[in-house]
């Protein structure tokens, strides 16, 4: 059911869909709850997570969270890009919080794989504050982060190993 | 609203999850990734933004850098996973579950018919909790709030805090079945999410005091931050009290001088063990307490104290523990507890994040001089903290009615009843 749109092997070949391979549990949980209760606004996702008990998140996110991580694409990342995003990540520390291999822990998600254009989507949303974050947190990190930062990150994350 | 009744579960959905078992390969949890590429030599981290958690974070610190605020569980706990039997109070006292099941329980207030309210941080809802013929009712009073913590009851209306408006349900208790979408009373706040979670209360002057938080760890804030407010209760006339205070989720006013006494949360990533959290005491509009320029009474801060003096601010009358999260905070005005205990502060303690070993997870108590001093400070329950690592993490108490108090603990989504005496008077 979710590995349709998702991928079978934890990894997403459809667009703007986000490959769930390699999520920590625990951040798993938060994303289907929030999408239950509404609190995070994607009518096709509300839709798949109406009605589900406390029960079937946990063992979603739980079975879930057994799926691969996904794998960087094929095609060769642009080696200008791969170094402003090198850069961006150690100038706004993401990797403090996602770990130094991007991989994410408890709450946090991995990021290192995960599809390009949905790391520069959810990257807008979370600055403008359209996509609620669980605590807040990235609304308050991605303040001076620009526009143009945010696509170079989204690259460097997307083709990092 | 009906109250909830137990959702059946989705024969479709357990079939499908059965079936990504037997879809996904066999492999174990994530394989180690590859080690990060060396750090580029060029890139100097920039200043952070102000609303970060990671400002004023040493680098390079191994210790430093597992610390991270910790976040709850969306979940609430199912009722035989609570930690009641593992709470200690002092003799004579009780403690039992009053209800769970609730996400993410936060703020508390009681009704004049007993109805108890709930708000939240993470969640969107605010709840009431309605006791008959020995049942538990849930009611969903208002819904698709943001970050709906804040709560206060005043004459039959119900006031809800969210981030950055203020709303208010008339005769609440009247309408619980079918609640009216609450009616927005104010809503000139900030929206920064840094400190912006709110605790709300009114006060003996009839008036809605509303604070807004420093909109980051240690930052130079605006007029607009870093104080509490006070409004009339239909949202007019807002004035600002206080200045110079952090982050308040708790505050009260002593019953027998009427002034206002808050929690206040010190800054973060100075150290392990200072600034300590404050309890501090309003004597007149306008004090300044200190934040970002003095911590803890007589700690210059480091990077916005120079050319300033501690003396300037007016110091807290209790330091509440390095980090320890001093929240909800009430005056014990009741009267079933012994009497040593009356008009005496009950504060939270939510607990750190901020430390290795984490201090708090417990529920202090302040008995206070006439003066209005602060006399002695005792542990009243502990519990919540076992080996290093929550089992839960108390926000807000209230007092019933009845002299016995509500504990909210929002790693569990759950509240506890504490009660002084014999069995068979706290089973009422």
């Amino acid at each position: 059911m979710c590995l349709a749109c998702h991928g079978e092997k934890g990894q997403s070949a459809t667009p703007d869909t986000p490959s769930l391979g390699g999520q920590p549990a625990p951040y798993l949980l938060i994303q289907i709850y929030l999408f239950r209760e509404k609190q995070r606004a994607a009518p096709l996702m509300n839709e798949m997570a109406k009605g589900l008990t406390d029960d079937d998140l946990r063992a979603l996110s739980d079975a879930l969270a057994k799926l691969p991580p996904p794998q960087p694409p094929a095609d060769a990342p642009d080696p200008a890009r791969m170094e402003r995003g090198r850069a961006l990540i150690t100038r706004h520390r993401c990797n403090s919080c996602h770990n130094l291999d991007l991989s994410g822990r408890e709450n946090i998600p991995r990021i290192a794989s995960q599809r390009e254009d949905y790391l520069a989507r959810t990257l807008r949303e979370y600055k403008s504050n359209t996509r609620h974050g669980y605590d807040g947190v990235m609304a308050e990190v991605l303040g001076p982060v620009t526009d143009a930062e945010i696509v170079d990150l989204a690259h460097f994350a997307a083709h990092f190993r | 609203m009906k109250p909830h009744c137990q959702s059946h579960r989705n024969l479709l959905l357990a079939s499908a999850i059965a079936g990504l078992f037997l879809a996904a390969p066999a492999f174990s949890q994530q394989q180690p990734a590859a080690p990060a590429s060396a750090p580029p030599a060029a890139a100097a981290p920039a200043a952070l933004p102000p609303g970060s958690p990671l400002i004023g974070r040493p680098e390079g610190n191994e210790a430093a850098s597992k610390l991270a605020p910790v976040a709850p569980p969306p979940l609430p706990a199912s009722p035989d996973k609570l930690p009641v039997s593992k709470l200690k109070l002092p003799p004579g006292f009780n403690i039992e579950v009053y209800a769970s099941g609730i996400a993410n329980t936060r703020s508390l207030r009681v009704g004049t018919k007993g109805t108890v309210f709930v708000g939240t941080r993470f969640g969107n809802k605010v709840t009431a909790i309605v006791k008959k013929d020995g049942k538990t009712e849930l009611y969903t009073v208002a819904q698709g709030l943001y970050r709906p913590n804040g709560l206060a009851f005043h004459n039959g209306t119900l006031y809800i805090a969210e981030l950055s408006q203020i709303s208010k349900i008339d005769n609440v208790e009247s309408v619980l079945d079918n609640p009216p979408k609450p009616t927005v009373i104010y809503s000139d706040l900030p929206k920064d999410e840094a400190h912006g979670w709110k605790f709300i209360a009114i006060g003996p002057d009839n008036k809605l005091y509303v604070p807004v938080g420093q909109p980051g760890n240690n930052v130079l804030h605006d007029k607009d931050h870093g104080q509490i407010r006070r409004m009339n209760l239909d949202g007019t006339g807002a004035e600002v009290v206080v200045l110079g205070m952090r982050n308040t989720v708790g505050f009260d006013w002593n019953p027998n001088t009427k002034e206002l006494y808050f929690s206040d949360n010190g800054r973060d990533w100075m150290s392990e063990d200072v600034p300590q959290d404050e309890l501090n005491r309003v004597t007149a509009t306008g004090q300044h307490f200190g934040a970002p320029y003095c911590y803890q009474g007589n700690i210059p801060d480091p990077e916005f104290g120079w050319g300033r003096k501690c003396s300037e601010f007016v110091p807290p009358v209790a330091l509440t523990g390095p980090h320890s999260a001093g929240l909800g905070m009430r005056f014990y005005t009741g009267d079933m507890f012994p009497k040593k205990y009356k008009n005496a502060i009950f504060l939270a303690r939510h607990g750190s994040w901020n430390r290795s070993q984490k201090v708090g997870g417990d529920v202090m108590v302040y008995v206070l001089n006439k003066d209005g001093t602060v006399k002695s400070s005792e542990v009243f329950l502990t519990g919540f903290l076992e080996n290093n690592g929550y089992i839960g993490r108390p926000v807000d108490v209230e007092v019933m009615a009845d002299g016995s108090m509500l504990l909210s603990d929002d790693w569990n989504g759950a509240i506890y009843r504490i009660t002084y005496g014999k069995a068979k008077a706290a089973s009422k």
